[in-house]
């Protein structure tokens, strides 16, 4: 047992390990001050929603009360190792600042009310909008951060119920690259590799992927390896000075907007020194051809050029991945976020295709996600897919659709891919959406071009309902509030990125009268008395169990297929990967084992698209192009950035996150070790930069875009020359303006601008043309960034980011029974 | 003199005619898309992809303006600036401006004329790619090769924004 400040040690302590051998267990716990695990009355089984990486956890109660957490060592995904936002982050459950009564807006202003009246208000105005303008002038905006069972009811709801098209996430911010790039290469989502693949790979490469900072569990993982014998190598793309790129062998750190044309040399390296699977693609692959015209000419001089990176480095890079034996690669938002978000990271699965890396321990591809449920908004069809992975182009998918939910098929609007968030935002702002129903998300800060959302989002002619546990400042502008239970406080199943399913118990009640989001919605739709066609209520649910299986029918037969899992197989247990079913009663590992893919023309979730205009391939193209359901290698031509810098704008402005916040902070910043160890927005600049313009340590700067301005102090580190770095967590809500800027701007997304992956839909949050100007020297005070993470500074003057005594926790390397 | 170079001698004119008048089409189609581009910069997609991909007529018109030189012609290689391209579209726009009031319907509009102006280029290129290899010209049947790929993606992506947006615009607008 070993106390450790998880604070100013991220990643914990050290479990070595080999190749091919099992993860050592080593479980953290964190218990609120004077509390004992002797005193824990009650442990309920759960998982983490404060980052994407599904650790599986056991919430503590005292007197109904959540009182800490602790890892669970039998789970797979997590070995009994928990983050710090897992440690810290459960005690913004106990905020006094919680939303506990509904509330509505009388002459202007947010007035307490009760759930009948709020809820009437919303049931009545869906009705008028339906009677006067039909469903087309009502969206929904959700998130990734509810349970499995509330987004399916949501897009039952919405799609058959309502009948609207206009259904998304914030998924659309996070993972829809994720998805896209899957469904282009494979025709489905479904994540090809396995975190179980780090124990057997000799090379792993991250794209965009700061797994430092954003799953830092599955970074430990990797740190185990490199600390233990025969360690993989690593090879990071990625501009900024990363804990990742501290580890790598090849640093990559292109400029920001060229990520397709570093991949397209990269695999110009394999063709040319033949590091091909030849047998595996001729049997399992279409698309070489075209990928080799696509890149005459992509040589590493010519993108070491374009990306501004040593051409050696290029060819480093390509020599590791190119001679691997067993290679894992993971994608996030520096490639998702990006100029060319889906070209560049169907690259990267065209990597593995070529070189038959997929569906063996030790070769997979982790499409990472940036949320702890996201992948179930994208399973459940409340993301802009349709349930179950079904393809909404395919009328045979429709009318099984409509079967399991007893509809007509013509109630269940296809003819378009269901509308993705930014359009959605469109229509409100054109005002052919009129009620707009949010739920757990905060666009008026993570959106992009914040001045522009705010003014969306403060229509008269628009009736916003939110969905939430705080006052965001999203619910600052809505029209009704509804208070909601969150992680704890109500039961539900989630599924991370390597598929694995997790339950999470309620382990006490909400505070006041917070309803779990299931219930809020369900009384939604009977208060719309929406029926199936037979005349029975539409939802025939009302408890999260209930859901789940109905979910399971939903389910059945098609790749995420969930027939094989109940509530009682996930308690007490490990989490279960999908697809489990009667082939695979235990959950399944690998998928793609053998080059089997769920292409089929007949069965596969989508035909692709043009990865420059968007455009759907049609239906007859996709069955003449694959036929036998092969995995697709889609060549990508590179583009020139949309935002390029200018004389005015010389910098190119990157946002992102850091280790110890999540989102716009409305947890983190209530857990005091998290908050007090990156309190406040700061930017980054390279020494180069800061050098050139006369700035230190801690100046205040001026950062500004044609969008607007915000004002922070200068951390310098190890960022490339020319690019700036602000991170994306800080908005309004804890200081005295509210939810707009008073004066200066302290949101990141003040700066960015509104434009999106044709082929994905994701905004585009890497590469602003922004300026920068001193307003004040630093007066010794450094910038308020943490020095453990990317943000570190080049001086030693700045004081390393520590927690106090409060922020000890435990770590048990020596318990006993292990994960499987 | 060996036949492909008969041919050309025999033909060059009509062929000719056919590389000029694709010349012209595509300055046309890169002018309707950046004028697509720019009256629908609140439509950020549009904005964006409709001027990626008027970088793609204007590629084809430096193309043809070089396979031109094979027939005596001599096209700008340069494709129309967008201060001229722009202008030229003036009246069409004012006219299309005129007679839809509903922004979203001039959307929809625009798009169609750019799904028709695309079309009109695609055939184009089909008769220049089967003149071409009756003609043994392979310089001239790569380009088209090259080039008409792209042209059906232009029309395609008129093809599905109108998909998307016809409903909202037509039901809710």
């Amino acid at each position: 047992m070993r106390r450790t400040d998880r604070i100013a040690e991220p990643w914990g302590s050290r479990t070595p390990y080999g190749p091919g051998e099992p993860w050592p267990v080593r479980v953290d716990s964190y218990l609120a001050d004077g509390v004992t695990a002797d005193d824990v009355q009650h442990w309920a089984q759960s998982a983490s929603i404060l980052h994407s990486n599904g650790d599986a956890l056991d919430i503590a109660v005292v007197d109904g009360r959540i009182v800490g957490v602790r890892g669970r060592a039998i789970d797979r995904t997590n070995h009994g190792r928990l983050g710090p936002k897992d440690l810290y982050g459960w005690q913004a459950n106990n905020s006094p600042d919680r939303l506990t009564r509904p509330l509505i807006r009388r002459d202007g202003e947010l007035v307490e009310t009760d759930w009948d009246t709020a809820m009437d208000a919303v049931a009545s105005r869906t009705r008028e909008l339906l009677c006067e303008l039909g469903p087309s002038s009502i969206g929904f905006y959700t998130t990734g951060q509810l349970f499995l069972e509330e987004y399916y009811t949501l897009g039952l709801i919405a799609h058959a119920g309502i009948g609207t098209n206009h259904v998304d996430g914030n998924t659309r911010l996070c993972t829809a690259t994720a998805a896209t790039a899957l469904k282009q290469s494979f025709a489905s989502d479904g994540q090809p590799g396995s975190y179980t693949d780090i124990d057997h790979a000799d090379v792993v490469c991250l794209y965009g992927h700061n797994m430092a900072e954003t799953q830092t569990v599955l970074w430990t993982r990797i740190l185990d390896r490199l600390a233990g014998p025969n360690p993989p190598r690593i090879v990071c793309v990625d501009p900024r000075r990363t804990p990742v790129a501290d580890h790598a062998t090849v640093h990559l750190a292109p400029r920001p907007g060229t990520n397709v044309m570093l991949m397209n040399a990269l695999l110009h390296e394999l063709l040319d020194h033949d590091w091909i699977d030849h047998e595996y693609v001729d049997a399992h692959a279409v698309g070489l051809a075209e990928l080799r015209k696509m890149l005459q000419g992509h040589t590493v001089e010519h993108a070491a050029e374009v990306c501004d990176i040593p051409a050696d480095d290029l060819r480093e890079a390509a020599r590791l991945i190119g001679t691997s034996q067993q290679l894992v690669s993971t994608v996030l938002q520096g490639f998702y976020q990006s100029h060319q978000a889906t070209a560049a990271s169907v690259q990267v699965n065209n990597i593995h295709i070529l070189r038959g890396m997929l569906g063996r321990p030790g070769c997979g591809i982790l499409q990472m996600n940036g949320q702890p449920t996201a992948q179930n908004t994208r399973e459940c069809g409340a993301d802009g897919d349709l349930p179950a992975f079904r393809n909404w182009s395919n009328d045979a998918h429709i009318e099984e659709l409509a079967r399991v939910w007893n509809v007509d098929p013509m109630d269940i609007p296809h003819y378009t891919a269901p509308t993705h968030a930014m359009q959605i935002m469109r229509y409100v702002e054109d005002g052919s959406i009129r009620l707009l129903y949010v739920t757990a998300t905060n666009p008026a800060v993570s959106m992009p071009e914040l001045a522009r959302m705010r003014e969306i989002l403060s229509q008269d002619r628009l009736f916003l309902v939110v969905q939430d546990i705080f006052l965001s400042e999203t619910a600052q502008l809505a029209d009704v509030v509804l208070p909601a239970a969150t992680w704890g406080e109500k039961t539900g199943t989630f599924t991370n990125v390597d598929r694995t399913v997790h339950l999470s118990e309620k382990a006490v009640d909400p505070p006041g009268d917070a309803r779990a989001d299931l219930d809020i919605l369900i009384d939604y739709a009977r208060r719309l008395d929406l029926r199936d066609k037979d005349g029975a209520p539409l939802v025939k649910w009302s408890t999260p169990e209930e859901a789940f299986e109905g979910w399971k029918d939903c389910s059945r037969g098609r790749p995420c297929d969930y027939t094989g899992i109940t509530y009682d197989k996930l308690r007490g247990g490990s989490g279960i990967q999908w697809p489990c079913n009667d082939e695979h009663p235990d959950g399944a590992e690998r998928i793609y084992v053998d080059g089997e893919f769920w292409a089929q023309p007949g069965y596969c979730e989508s035909y692709g698209c043009d990865l420059v205009t968007g455009s759907p391939v049609e239906p007859t193209e996709y069955r003449a192009l694959n036929p036998a359901g092969k995995a697709i290698i889609k060549a990508a031509e590179y583009l020139p950035l949309h935002e390029p810098p200018s004389e005015k704008f010389p910098y190119q402005l990157i946002t992102g996150r850091t280790l110890y916040h999540f989102h716009t902070r409305t947890k983190t910043a209530r857990a005091p070790q998290l908050q007090g160890a990156a309190p406040e927005v700061w930017v980054e600049a390279s020494t180069g930069d800061a050098t050139r313009e006369g700035w230190s340590e801690g100046d205040i700067l001026q950062v500004t875009t044609p969008r607007g301005e915000v004002t922070a102090r200068l951390r310098i580190g190890g960022i490339r020359d020319g690019v700036l770095f602000l991170p994306f967590h800080y908005g309004y809500w804890d200081v005295s303006s509210g939810h707009e800027p008073d004066g200066h701007g302290r949101a990141a997304n003040e700066l960015t601008f509104t434009d999106w992956d044709p082929a994905s839909k994701q905004p585009i949050f890497k590469t602003a043309a922004a300026a920068a100007v001193r307003v004040a020297e630093s007066g010794g005070v450094p910038a308020p960034a943490p020095t453990t993470t990317a943000s570190r500074p080049v001086t030693s003057a700045v004081p390393p980011t520590r927690g106090d005594p409060s922020a000890m926790a435990l770590e048990d390397a020596a318990t006993a029974g292990g994960a499987r | 003199m060996n036949l492909a170079q008969t041919l050309r001698s025999l033909h060059a004119n009509k062929v000719g005619a056919a590389i000029e008048e694709l010349h012209r089409s595509e300055n046309d189609l890169a002018a309707a898309l950046l004028s697509v581009s720019d009256r629908h910069k609140a439509d950020h997609e549009i904005f964006y992809v409709a001027r990626d991909i008027a970088r793609w007529s204007q590629e084809h018109v430096s193309r043809l303006a070089t396979v031109g030189r094979d027939y005596d012609l001599d096209l700008d290689p340069e494709p129309e600036d967008e201060a001229t391209l722009l202008a030229r579209m003036k009246q069409k726009s004012a006219e299309i401006v005129g007679r839809r009031h509903e922004p979203a319907l001039l959307l929809l509009a625009d798009l169609r004329h750019i799904q028709r102006t695309a079309a009109g280029v695609s055939v184009d290129w089909e008769v220049l790619a089967q003149t071409a290899q009756a003609m043994k010209d392979r310089e001239l049947l790569t380009t088209a090769q090259d080039c008409h790929p792209r042209t059906l993606r232009q029309m395609r992506w008129a093809n599905s924004k109108i998909k998307e947006t016809a409903a909202q615009t037509m039901v809710t607008g």
